[in-house]
């Protein structure tokens, strides 16, 4: 298995992007290294976390990115090289402190590394984190192969020492996420001391002068960056001198476009020139290889951004100097969604005027076929044993006893998935990290309006400590009328089990000050009750008796650990069997109650017996369905 | 004897969340690095532990770095841990030179698991990859790998039917190797012999039932 932390120069190992990022900030030195969980970023600190101890470095999941890049922020203030990595919604979190930091500068080499979601795979949006380096005028990288996610992270640093600034790199799943060879470099000996110069003029952008002139200095600092860009060995071209189409790429578009020009067969005609610093771009080197062609074709992730920066560049290039342009505003590549090797394939064969089929004529009709006939959607449904199942199960059931159109507003984490079927279609609003909370305490605001329907917020242990206590707060001073349920399942499940401050360890295994959720509410003046998520007939009478109090907030912590990080530690709970005696199968009149209503992926029709069945390579032993089945027959031992 | 195999070599190792195909896929990937490749591991998937389909993409390649996304139609094998997940692969990947070998334990989707689509018989699997493949092997993994004690060795199981059937360039000696320096003892010795019995199983000569001849 892959090893970071092993100083074995020159050797090579199989690295996910997100560990080679992780190897060349090791390889810069880094000594402090913050994130908040968030994919496809959350390795990135994962990996060094394992390694801390070892390395002796520092590295922390931190409540939120504004508070994890402040941390990574003052390591470097006090000269130490630090990074932070997030998730392109967590870029929106920290934006507002990054949005300063550019102006005021860094000391030691500071570098922060979002991973975008193309296709939004695990996330609720697919916004392109880049634009962001261009308004607030700072150094942007994008590694286009797992070496260079390794080197380019391990030049950043020095890039913003240079700068005295922050350095931005953009990585999208399909770097982040995949594997490939990296050869290592070597680890450097640890020999920083931490400390913050007094004498140095303060890191802030008012006072000693204006915003203004501050900003005046990043635009001076950018002309700095585009030469240094100049030669940077992350730019290169292939192909013939000139070529009849220039493909301009970066980031994952490179190994696509590659593939593309030799399966169809077009290295004599077409060259690439695969650009690793897109902000700003390095004009010269770049106009020197647009003068060569007449076709560009720009193949990037996501929006049109290295696209409408080129098209911008070409204005100045020669006059009268007819260029096309082919991308995603020629409709060539999506503007939206992923792209993929044959979006990039069929780009270029439109542009060059050859024929490309993937597949032979007989065979993809066959394919279209036994798609229609036998390939069904898989959807997302909590696991078996998965608390936030049960909890759902009785807000669901409260709600239709309460009987005044109660509904629930949703939060970010694997409960978002209470949006399909798995969670019985509860909840009615998902946004950003805490939203849920804010959503809900507007909305029990609004009884002067005749407002009169209940309304319940849900929202993790995790999200609850990332963003929802000033919401919460919001509703405490203002008394406003919801139910807050806490779906505390003691980590942060959704992208790898994290801890956070609510669990009484540490990002390196260290044991750490937890917060407790109920206590700080009770801290806070609000009524606070406890429930086990697993007690499905309690927790649902705990709801009806929370939904009753009227004309302020509430909370309901529905406690259960997440099936998945019990089961790394412990034998299952119980042996669930169901009783073919008790099943009456058919016959019942419950139309598989269990199965098409509670649906435990553990719970399954028998086609032969015709009765319901545990199946035994899926049940997780929690044993809460003994409570669902009207005849008993459903027993745990 | 030396092979010239095809570069890049594609393989895709499929199943659904929770099967295991994503260690399977990087202990094969980090064995064939340790030979001199280079090689990349792509995946496409709904969610990892959640149900949802997963595929990896391996590809590997003396040559160069490959992309992390197989094109279209360019897959050699198809590994499947599930069948119905085998013939999605297949789909979109396969061509008429595409290898498959499959675990025969269907894995229910929710909206089959309660009434809403019906899950395809397995001749009707056998029948659809038989039509889109060259060469297609089937194995009850799940069966094997529950007689070991738990259905969670089935990844193990398949590892072996792939580098017994001599699919793609990888001894099995090699592969037991890096099994051995990255399984701690006491899970070892168990994925060892589910690796070895998927071996034997894809080895077996064909059993040709003599009433149905």
């Amino acid at each position: 298995m892959s090893d970071i932390a092993v100083n074995a120069p020159k050797t090579s190992q199989l690295l996910m992007g997100n560990e080679a990022i992780a190897r060349g900030a090791l390889e810069a030195g880094v000594g402090v290294a913050t994130a908040y969980p968030g994919n496809p970023s959350s390795e990135i600190i994962g990996t060094l976390a394992q390694v801390a101890k070892e390395l002796e470095i520092c590295v922390e999941w931190s409540i939120n990115e504004k508070v994890a890049l402040e941390v990574a922020a003052a390591a470097s203030f006090a000269n130490i090289r630090a990074l932070s990595a997030m998730k392109q919604n967590g870029l929106n979190v920290a934006l507002d402190f990054l949005a300063n930091l550019n102006l005021t500068g860094v000391s030691r080499g500071l570098v922060l590394v979002v991973c975008d979601d193309p296709g939004g795979i695990s996330s609720t949006n697919e916004q392109d984190s880049r634009h962001v380096a261009k308004v607030l005028d700072l150094p942007l990288l994008e590694p286009a192969t797992f070496q260079e996610a390794k080197d380019m992270t391990k030049w950043a640093f020095e890039l913003s020492e240079e700068i005295a600034n922050i350095c931005l790199i953009r990585s999208v799943t399909r770097i982040s996420h995949a594997r490939g060879n990296v050869v290592l470099g070597e680890l450097p000996l640890r020999e920083n001391h931490a400390r913050f110069d007094t004498s140095r003029k303060p890191y802030a952008s008012i006072a000693t002068a204006t915003p203004p002139a501050f900003h005046q200095r990043l635009h001076r600092d950018l002309s700095r960056i585009r030469e240094i860009y100049e030669e940077s060995p992350f730019n290169w071209y292939v192909g013939p001198q000139d070529p009849e189409l220039l493909i301009i790429t970066c980031g994952s578009g490179w190994l696509y476009s590659k593939e593309a020009v030799e399966i169809l067969s077009r290295q004599e005609s077409v060259g690439i020139l695969k650009i690793g610093t897109t902000w700003p771009l390095p004009k010269a080197f770049i106009s020197r290889h647009m003068l060569r062609t007449k076709k560009i074709l720009v193949i990037e992730e996501i929006d049109a951004f290295l696209e409408t920066n080129l098209k911008e560049l070409s204005v100045d290039l020669a006059p009268g100097r007819s260029l096309t342009f082919y991308g995603k505003a020629s409709g060539h590549l999506n503007p939206f969604g992923e792209i993929n090797p044959d979006i990039v394939i069929h780009a270029i064969a439109d542009i060059v005027k050859v024929n490309y089929v993937s597949k032979e004529v007989d065979y993809q009709k066959k394919c279209q076929r036994m798609i229609e006939e036998n390939i069904f959607r898989r959807e997302l449904q909590f696991c078996a044993g998965c608390p936030h199942r049960t909890t759902f199960w009785a807000i669901k059931d409260a709600l239709k006893m309460d009987g005044r159109d109660g509904f629930v507003v949703g939060d970010i984490g694997c409960y978002s998935m209470a949006l399909g079927s798995t969670g019985f279609s509860q909840i009615r609003t998902v946004h950003a990290m805490g939203s849920g909370i804010g959503i809900a305490s507007g909305l029990g605001k609004l009884n002067s309006f005749g407002f009169d329907q209940p309304v319940l917020a849900v929202c993790g242990d995790s999200t609850f400590f990332h963003a929802a206590i000033p919401a919460l707060i919001d509703a405490i001073h203002s008394q406003s009328d919801f139910l807050l349920v806490v779906l505390d399942n003691a980590g942060t499940a959704m992208t790898g089990f994290q801890p956070h401050p609510g669990i009484d360890m540490s990002a390196t295994g260290d044991a750490s000050l937890p917060i407790d959720i109920e206590k700080l509410c009770h801290a806070l003046g609000v009524a606070v009750v406890v429930t086990d998520a697993y007690d499905i007939k309690g927790t649902t009478q705990k709801f009806m008796d929370l939904l009753r109090i009227e004309g302020k907030p509430r909370v309901l912590i529905s406690r259960r650990e997440c099936n998945l990080i019990r089961a790394r530690r412990e034998k299952p709970l119980y042996k669930v069997q169901v009783n073919p005696e008790k099943c009456i199968g058919e016959a019942c009149g419950c139309e598989k109650f269990c199965i098409r209503v509670f649906k435990c992926p553990g719970l399954i029709w028998d086609k032969n017996t015709k009765k319901a069945k545990i199946d035994e390579a899926v049940c997780s032993g929690c044993g809460v369905c003994v409570e669902i089945c009207s005849q008993e027959a459903i027993v745990r031992e | 004897m030396r092979q010239e195999w095809k570069d890049p070599l594609n393989l895709i190792i499929t199943g659904v969340g929770g099967q295991g195909n994503i260690l399977i896929s990087r202990l094969i990937g980090e064995a064939m690095l340790e030979d001199g490749y280079w090689v990349t591991i792509g995946e496409t998937y709904g969610a990892s532990q959640r149900g949802g389909s997963v595929a990896s993409h391996v590809r590997v390649s003396k040559n160069t770095q490959q992309g992390p996304l197989t094109p279209e139609g360019q897959a050699d094998v198809i590994l499947g841990l599930e069948p119905v997940e085998s013939l999605r692969m297949l789909v979109t990947y396969g061509n008429s030179k595409t290898h498959v070998i499959t675990n025969i334990r269907p894995i229910h989707p929710m909206a089959v698991a309660i009434g809403e689509a019906e899950y395809p018989s397995l001749e009707m699997i056998k029948q659809g990859i038989g039509e889109l493949s060259h060469q297609a092997l089937y194995l009850d993994a799940s069966e094997i790998a529950i007689g070991l004690g738990s259905p969670l060795l089935a990844n193990m199981v398949m590892a072996g039917a792939l580098i017994g059937s001599g699919l793609i360039p990888l001894e099995g000696e090699r592969f037991e190797h890096h099994l051995q320096t990255s399984f701690h003892k006491d899970k070892l010795a168990l994925n060892l012999r589910a690796f070895r019995m998927g071996i034997n199983e894809i080895r077996k000569p064909v059993e040709v039932d003599p009433k149905k001849v």
